[in-house]
């Protein structure tokens, strides 16, 4: 067997490879965040935002953006025979999930370095926020990363996946959007950041993620098997 | 049974009401080529992906290099290759990318992957494309690097579903350095061109429609 590192390394290199040429993820999923805080502005019609709301507008926005790239993850490997040729390498199943996981949260964190910024000028009369934030974006994203993962490994081999995604992924990734608006919530409060409840929503996220990750790592090798 | 390169027994495989195969034996020895024919639709894809891992059996025996399929697949894995209908190469990376990537997955790292991959382009005649995306190749081209993914990492055994597919004359003979017999290769070859394969068949296997053997 090859090391799962090895492979984890290979899979992930390739992927964020074939990104940075065609760009065929990130873009999509940055131009739809920041037309959508257009939107929320002019739709609003407030130039300020705080607390709930800010929080809804930020995670709303960035949950959607995120299905884009889920959407695609596994793309290359149905289309291109990718699934077949890593199944018929002596590799652990599961060093293709981490990989596309990680690959999935690069993304995401990318994202995240060009929107957070524009939201930050479009709707938040300080930036103080933004460092406690980066914490719960982190936690979100890891999320993020493992379900994507999973069910777009399982929507792939689906002729309606724009549509599966979406439909499976939003009901798990509930718990998720709570923790995170959660965490948000007082974060963006007006007169600067508050920490009410702040540790209790990072330990739901951490469990989220933890959860998700062992499940991952539990049925992913059956998911990619005929 | 397991003294077998390959050992096949009452394979049947469905695909819901269709029955892809139904009742397919063979043995073939180590260093033997078994060479697939039959109409289109009768299974030989079918058969080949199954003793490739990447298919389970319905029902029956396979055993391919001393594992019984599908339990026991990881030990099979890494130690055939594979050419099937799509070449299995990335569109977007060029082809020592592509090669370099199943190396590493094949656990080939450094000088001697890099080495291995330029001498196997050399000998499909592709070592001045090699950096080319493999979108902006011909399917002729895309083959010939598909022939490099299959023995790379110096399979065992060689499943081939019309490895000529796409490749001109000397394209052809080019590849037949690589897959073709000799070398104690053991080789399952699908084809539709009989005259050219048959000479070099140890065995033959006929399907028939609905995947039953037609002349074993």
């Amino acid at each position: 067997m090859t090391p799962s590192r090895l492979a984890f390394a290979a899979i992930l290199g390739k992927d964020l490879r074939a990104e940075l040429r065609t760009l065929q993820s990130l873009p999509a999923m940055a131009l739809f965040a920041v037309t959508t805080f257009v939107i929320f502005r002019f739709g609003l019609d407030r130039t300020s935002l705080s607390g709930s709301l800010a929080a809804g507008v930020l995670w709303a926005t960035l949950l959607f953006a995120a299905i884009l790239g889920i959407n695609r993850l596994f793309v290359a490997e149905r289309e291109e025979g990718g699934f077949d040729a890593i199944r018929l390498a002596p590799i652990d199943r599961t060093a293709l999930f981490a990989a596309k996981a990680s690959a999935l949260l690069v993304y995401l964190i990318v994202l995240e370095l060009i929107v957070v910024p524009v939201f930050a000028v479009f709707f938040l009369d300080s930036a103080t926020a933004l460092a406690p934030l980066a914490l719960v974006l982190l936690l979100a994203d890891i999320g993020f990363a493992a379900t994507g993962t999973l069910i777009s490994s399982m929507a792939v081999n689906s002729r309606a996946r724009d549509l599966l995604t979406p439909l499976v992924l939003l009901p798990l990734v509930v718990p998720l959007m709570i923790a995170a608006t959660g965490a948000t919530e007082p974060l963006l409060a007006l007169g600067g950041p508050g920490y009410h409840r702040f540790d209790t929503w990072l330990a739901v996220l951490g469990l989220y993620d933890l959860i998700f990750l062992l499940v991952g790592y539990a049925v992913f090798d059956f998911l990619v098997e005929d | 049974m397991s003294d077998a390169a390959v050992a096949v027994a009452g394979l049947r495989r469905d695909f819901g009401e269709r029955t892809a195969l139904d009742g397919v034996g063979f043995e073939l020895a180590a260093g033997e080529s078994l060479v697939v024919l039959g109409p289109n639709g009768a299974g030989k894809t079918t058969l080949l992906r199954i003793l490739a891992t990447l298919l389970r059996p319905g029902s029956g025996e396979v055993h391919v290099l001393g594992a019984c399929l599908p339990g026991e697949a990881w030990k099979a894995r890494g130690r055939i290759g594979f050419l099937g209908h799509e070449p299995l190469l990335y569109r977007d990376l060029s082809g020592r990318e592509n090669l370099r990537f199943q190396a590493q997955l094949h656990g080939l790292r450094g000088e001697r992957a890099e080495a291995r991959i330029a001498a196997l382009l050399a000998a499909v005649g592709m070592e001045r494309r090699a950096e080319q995306r493999v979108a902006e190749l011909s399917a002729g081209m895309r083959q010939r690097i598909a022939v490099c993914r299959c023995v790379l990492h110096e399979p065992e055994l060689l499943l081939l579903d019309e490895p000529d597919s796409n490749l001109d004359a000397e394209g052809r003979e080019l590849a037949r350095e690589l897959i073709g017999p000799g070398e104690g290769r053991t080789r399952v070859l699908v084809t539709h061109d009989p005259e050219r394969a048959l000479p070099d068949a140890d065995q033959v296997l006929r399907l028939g429609a609905g995947g039953r053997v037609a002349v074993a």
